[in-house]
């Protein structure tokens, strides 16, 4: 993108969510002033009262759709946008919210409030792009604040973002982690993980939580069969694939394969 | 198959190789004083360390940071670190990382760019004076080394950074006297002996007050440094007991690769359906390729920060099992799994000799240690193999 003197008008959009993920852009103390300085930060709920209407050049999206007026409002939001980009795995995936996916919501509203109808909501949670087109997607949950700057640098540059779709195993290789599955026989997703986190749990000697959603080209069901000769039965199965990227096509057909 | 054919250090010389002195025995003073010699000359010394339950290269200082004691199991997608009891230095084999990594490292900066007004300055990223000396080097992964100084600087483009890395290493081998379950360079022919591509080669044997090295040394750099050390002629008994420890390492190995022409082998039977039995196990995550001691492939990332003054390329690892990897206008050209396990494998084994002249597999058993599902190349070429003796169990 050329720099002219006026500089692009970001927006930052909420769905359902839990605000993390936009916390992630205030997170970047050393580098806020600089995205400040190079972006016109236009629309900002969770940082700033000021509200500009009109047009935005870049708008990040938090968030699934999971009411009607969502539904209505994401419309909104994408015709307002010159470049659309999804942030974090509600937005790209359904979120932790897509459970109710796998479960009847109705269900859900009458034992959670006490007064289910008050709640109007959909059937599902599903991610931005089944509603619009979005430019790009950023994956994690929550997102990393490293990509996150990356996606903003890259767009300000005209370039395309480096947030590789490939195996987190790939991170822990670059960084020298010792493998956690096979030197330890602790169950990971890494394999069937998108990287982007910097391999943050088998850093510290965890197993991946998937929290990046599936890789490019994901074998979840030989993974599960690893994941099953280190003592995961079909329950732990069907509960590992679904947590933050429940949603996401791989990881919930292979969470079903396991059980409803 | 005899390689290294060619070492960029010097090739070994015949002096000192003469005479009584042709086979001393350090003792474990004898390997201390080998550690601070290096470092008194400037060497940044690099051995095997216990670290996060495997043997990890780093730096050392000291006898006391080697995994003395300890030994590996290995197996399809199983490691793990035990107690021997036996009080002996180098009874582990190869660990998950090879000496690629201070080689060839896993990132590498290129050049940076700044811009100042309307003038861009670019700077390439200076390559790394270092010094290596790395201890207990396994004949497989000397040979690795070799494989990769023909990729990488015997080329007509030599890469600076790897060079730079590469000069001057002083390298002190380790003849293996264990072999691990997923071994087979001796039906590689790359050990467990080393023969050439070292400057001192130690093979262990217990005597009667501890562990004692068999010294040799193949250059002038190793017959120098071996003077300096505190050192006896090695009995004829000790030689014979280190020659039949390596004999013995050769005999057990854990795995073995088909005795075939592999590169003929498998390019004929590009169309096998094994390639698509393996693809329903391969989880193309690409640690295969990441633990492998030869795969060299990188990628070229460029970052700007948010001001745009401030670029850098840099490269790091790549791997053919990443779909990235074989993109090019339009999309990828390997999108199937059972193709992007085809192109490592035959590359490895195959078109790898067409390319340098050699096979780009050590038999050092990292791809099926570290590969999460255990997939063995050397059970995928029997299985091509043997469905072409017998018919009957092509499927």
């Amino acid at each position: 993108m050329a720099r002219g003197e006026k500089k692009p008008r970001l927006a930052v959009w909420k769905f359902a969510s839990c605000d993390g993920c936009q916390l992630s852009l205030l997170d970047c103390e050393d580098e806020l002033l600089a995205v400040a300085g190079a972006l016109d930060v236009a629309y900002f709920p969770e940082a700033t009262r000021a509200e500009i209407s009109g047009t935005y050049d870049l708008s990040l999206v938090e968030g699934s759709v999971t009411t009607a007026h969502d539904a209505e409002r994401i419309q909104e939001v994408r015709r307002r946008s010159k470049f659309l980009v999804t942030i974090g795995a509600c937005a790209t995936a359904g979120g932790i919210q897509a459970l109710r996916n796998f479960a009847d919501v109705k269900e859900y509203t009458s034992v959670v409030y006490a007064r289910p109808d008050y709640i109007e909501t959909l059937a599902t949670s599903t991610p931005i792009a089944e509603h619009v087109a979005v430019d790009f997607e950023l994956r994690g949950c929550p997102i990393s604040k490293r990509q996150l700057l990356e996606v903003v640098s890259a767009y300000l540059a005209g370039r395309r973002p480096v947030t590789p779709p490939h195996s987190t195993c790939i991170e822990c290789k670059l960084k020298g982690n010792v493998c956690v599955m096979v030197a330890h026989g602790t169950p990971c997703l890494g394999p069937a993980t998108h990287a982007g986190c910097g391999a943050l749990c088998p850093s510290y000697d965890r197993g991946c939580y998937g929290c990046f959603g599936p890789m490019e080209s994901p074998n979840a069901v030989s993974l599960s069969r690893r994941l099953q000769d280190l003592g995961m039965d079909a329950a732990a199965l069907k509960r590992v694939y679904r947590s933050f990227n429940a949603g996401a096509s791989a990881f919930r057909k292979e969470s079903e394969r396991h059980g409803k | 198959m005899t390689f290294p054919r060619k070492v960029v250090r010097e090739q070994p010389t015949q002096r000192g190789l003469m005479g009584s002195e042709k086979q001393a025995i350090l003792d474990a003073e004898g390997l201390q004083a080998l550690l601070t010699a290096l470092k008194a000359r400037g060497y940044r010394v690099i051995g095997p360390t216990l670290s996060d339950q495997a043997v990890i290269y780093d730096d050392i200082e000291t006898l006391d940071e080697l995994p003395r004691g300890w030994r590996d199991e290995q197996d399809g997608g199983h490691y793990r670190l035990v107690e021997s009891g036996e009080d002996r230095f180098f009874d582990f084999v190869v660990g998950p990382q090879s000496w690629k990594k201070f080689l060839h490292p896993p990132q590498q900066t290129l050049w940076r760019a700044r811009r100042e007004g309307e003038a861009v300055t670019v700077t390439p990223e200076p390559a790394e004076p270092e010094r290596f000396a790395f201890i207990g080097v396994r004949s497989c992964e000397i040979h690795a080394i070799a494989i990769q100084d023909r990729v990488l600087i015997e080329g007509p483009h030599a890469d600076p950074h790897y060079r730079a890395r590469r000069q001057d290493n002083f390298i002190v081998a380790v003849n293996c006297a264990r072999a691990a379950g997923t071994c087979f360079c001796a039906s590689m022919n790359t050990g467990p002996k080393a023969e050439s591509g070292f400057d001192l080669a130690l093979t262990e044997i217990d005597g009667p007050e501890g562990p004692l090295f068999v010294a040799e040394s193949a250059s002038a750099a190793g017959e120098d440094l071996l003077g300096e050390l505190p050192r006896r002629p090695a009995t004829p008994e000790e030689v014979a007991a280190g020659t039949a420890a390596v004999a013995a390492t050769a005999r057990s190995m854990g795995r073995e690769m088909p005795a075939e022409d592999l590169r003929d082998l498998l390019l004929r039977n590009l169309e096998h359906p094994r390639w698509e039995e393996v693809a329903e196990r391969c989880l193309t995550c690409a640690n295969c390729t990441m633990v492998c001691p030869t795969c060299f492939c990188t990628s070229v990332e460029d970052a700007s920060d948010l001001t745009g003054q401030e670029t850098s390329r840099s490269r790091r690892w790549d791997s053919c099992f990443t779909l990235d990897y074989s993109y090019i206008h339009g999309g990828s050209v390997r999108s199937s799994t059972q193709s992007r396990y085809r192109q490592w494998m035959t590359h490895k084994l195959a078109t790898w000799h067409d390319q340098f002249d050699s096979s780009g597999c050590v038999g050092c058993g990292r791809c099926i240690t570290w590969c999460p599902v255990g997939i063995d190349i050397t059970e995928e070429v029997r299985a091509i193999r043997d469905s072409e003796r017998d018919p009957v169990s092509e499927s």
